[in-house]
């Protein structure tokens, strides 16, 4: 059903995406699928397309997301409460991917309940790039990178502060994609200084991985995207400082293009 | 005591969370193999767990229970075990198992109050600090146990989020142990959570069972027709279970909440329903969800009972056959907790109140064995409301 070309075509335009930015460090804005609602969502991602993002991380909203700080459950559950599906969620996906790669963020159990292989298809069909599972490590992975790198998705696994060497190694050679460092020992969320640990944590995982390495969790203001460029990152995510931005503003695609924008250009 | 640590029971178990948590459990695993190797653990446990504890707890033959029933009903009375309930058991085997890692805080989640109350005893006891998430419905409706994890130095965080209950003050607790793991240990008080935790507990809880066994042989020279206790991720059960499973003759039965009925909804019984398994909580097993994989809230008026998910063990012992699960309804375990009260003068839990109610139902046995998991002075104030 696959070609050798559809096989990559994941890994190739991250890839692509990542070489292609024209900046210090690609810019990967996390968008909470189905907040406020499907529509507005999707204006979101456009507004994040606008702004100069490189890739965009969409999140699917479920009910017990462990990984997940105050900001993004709340967005997650409002999202949920305004009927946002895994459907749902797909087809802005699919609006999205003509502009710019699509990585999904989805936890286990939603993977497991359409089926693994019929999940990835579906990834593949709205146009997908790759694939986040926050709750799905290394030794629970296998048959979701097996479908995955049938259907063309790149699986990114991520590697946190407290991951041992040993376990870095491992997963640095399984990532497709980028590989998703986390910068600080904890869940998503704004913090006010974690710059100074950026060096290590981005150095440790660039040493264990030919993948593209991209620092997420706490980067909030333009100063530390270019923290984690300065400390080696070869892409940078941001959440919670946006999707904030999205709840509290009348016009959330202007906010959040504007938020974008500013640390584009911070990034050139 | 056997030393068990499976990480899939069947297809069921794993280690479903984020990667930050896994050099975490790694290192539990380890330390909890050489604590077992170590006589100098399970002499320290052995000690407390007699002389603070009060173990053994009594086997009881409620005799009208007994004629009420119509066959010997055994009450397992860990009722009477200090602060009240099965799960200090648990609590206290973990935190000495926490000491041993150089832990220096340590968090629980808790339904009913009853895990909260002896984490935060064990914490007084070892002397370190204590903080315990709770939903929010349920510290309206356990509220003498708030007190006591107050009254004893721990620290009650209120969950705010989804229908209030177990679930959610498990993913909080989740979230405190992916921000703290380097000084904090998490002990998990069901038979629930990623990989080693549902075998740890189990081995901590199986106390329960052996005594049974050995009690019941040692007075009446034979083993039980069944072994009945209560569900809601599977603590006090999985330790009943655990002293019988290998005597292949003593049916195995574990009573979840039918809540307002199975029809409706609205119940805490993933076992006895069926259905997708899937992921809640760290591990794959039995769980209440909707098309999508969205976990749905459970209901019932136990709050221990108040949970979509279910011990990945207790999914296997289903699927195998080797045990049996059913469920009480929230009026049914309301009257027999007054029934009970009056028959044998002990007031259970209402936890323990589904399985009496189920020990109570017309069956073939000749004896039973019913793990009375805990006392029921905690829900005074929500039964008397009702009534």
């Amino acid at each position: 059903m696959t070609t050798v070309g559809a096989q990559n075509a994941g890994v190739e335009r991250i890839a692509a995406a990542f070489a292609g930015s024209g900046k210090r460090a690609a810019l990967m804005p996390y968008l909470m699928g189905g907040f406020p609602d499907l529509p507005g969502s999707q204006r979101i991602g456009e507004a994040y397309a606008d702004g100069g993002a490189d890739l965009v991380e969409l999140g699917v909203p479920f009910s017990d997301p462990l990984a997940d700080g105050p900001v993004i459950q709340a967005a997650g559950s409002r999202a949920l409460a305004a009927g946002a599906t895994v459907s749902g969620v797909l087809t802005v996906a699919e609006a999205l991917a003509p502009r710019l790669p699509v990585v999904l963020m989805c936890y286990t159990n939603l993977v497991l309940a359409r089926g693994v292989e019929r999940f990835c298809a579906d990834l593949a069909a709205a146009g997908c790039s790759g694939l986040i599972v926050p709750d799905l490590p290394l030794e629970e992975a296998g048959d979701t990178r097996a479908a995955c790198e049938a259907a063309g998705v790149a699986l990114v696994p991520l590697v946190a502060p407290t991951t041992p060497d040993d376990r870095l190694t491992a997963i640095g050679a399984k990532a497709r994609g980028f590989l998703y460092t986390v910068s600080v020992t904890g869940t998503t969320g704004e913090r006010e200084t974690l710059s100074d640990t950026f060096a290590a944590v981005v150095g440790r995982a660039k040493a264990h991985t030919d993948a593209p390495v991209a620092l997420g969790f706490g980067i909030a203001t333009p100063e530390h995207a270019v923290q984690a460029a300065d400390a080696g990152a070869d892409g940078v995510i941001v959440g919670s400082r946006l999707v904030r931005a999205a709840g509290e503003s009348e016009d959330p695609a202007g906010a959040v293009r504007e938020v974008v924008a500013g640390m584009a250009e911070a990034l050139r | 005591m056997a030393v068990g640590l499976e990480h899939r029971f069947g297809p069921y178990g794993g280690q479903y969370v984020p990667e930050t948590l896994m050099p975490a459990l790694a290192e539990l695993e380890s330390a909890w193999l050489a604590a077992r190797r170590d006589p100098s653990y399970a002499e320290e446990l052995a000690v407390l767990s007699r002389d603070f504890a009060g173990r053994p707890t009594p086997l009881y033959l409620g005799e009208r229970l007994s004629e009420a029933a119509g066959r010997e009903v055994w009450l397992k009375r860990e009722d009477l075990m200090h602060t009240g309930s099965h799960k200090l058991n648990n609590a206290l085997g973990q935190a000495l198992l926490a000491r041993r890692m150089g832990k220096t805080r340590l968090i629980a989640e808790t339904g009913a109050g009853q895990h909260g109350v002896a984490s935060a005893t064990v914490s007084a006891l070892l002397g370190v600090e204590c903080v315990v998430y709770m939903g929010a419905e349920d510290i309206r409706r356990q509220q003498p146990n708030v007190q006591r994890m107050e009254l004893l130095g721990a620290r009650v965080v209120s969950v705010e989020a989804g229908a209030r209950t177990l679930k959610e003050a498990v993913s909080e607790a989740i979230r405190d142990w992916v921000t703290n793991v380097a000084d904090t240990h998490y002990i998990i008080g069901s038979a629930v959570g990623p990989a080693p935790y549902p075998a740890i507990v189990r081995d901590l809880q199986r106390v329960i069972g052996d005594e049974a066994r050995a009690q019941l042989l040692e007075r009446t020279g034979r083993l039980p027709d069944r072994a009945i206790a209560c569900v809601g991720g599977g603590s006090n059960s999985i330790g009943m279970f655990a002293g019988f499973v290998d005597d292949a003759d003593v049916e195995l039965i574990g009573v979840e909440a039918a809540g307002e009925g199975l029809e409706t909804g609205r119940h805490g019984a993933p076992l006895t329903v069926g259905g997708r398994p899937g992921v809640l909580h760290g591990s794959l097993s039995a769980i209440l969800q909707d098309d999508e994989g969205q976990i749905r809230e459970a209901h019932s008026v136990s709050a221990g009972l108040d949970y979509p998910g279910s011990g990945p063990e207790h999914a296997w012992l289903r699927d195998s056959g080797r045990a049996r699960y059913v469920a009480v309804s929230d009026d049914d375990a309301l009257a027999t907790f007054r029934r009970v009260t009056q028959l044998e003068g002990i007031i259970p839990a209402l936890e323990t109140a589904h399985a009496l109610h189920f020990a109570l139902l017309p069956a073939e046995s000749g004896l039973d064995v019913v793990c009375c998991s805990g006392r029921g002075d905690k829900d005074l104030a929500e039964v008397l409301a009702r009534s």
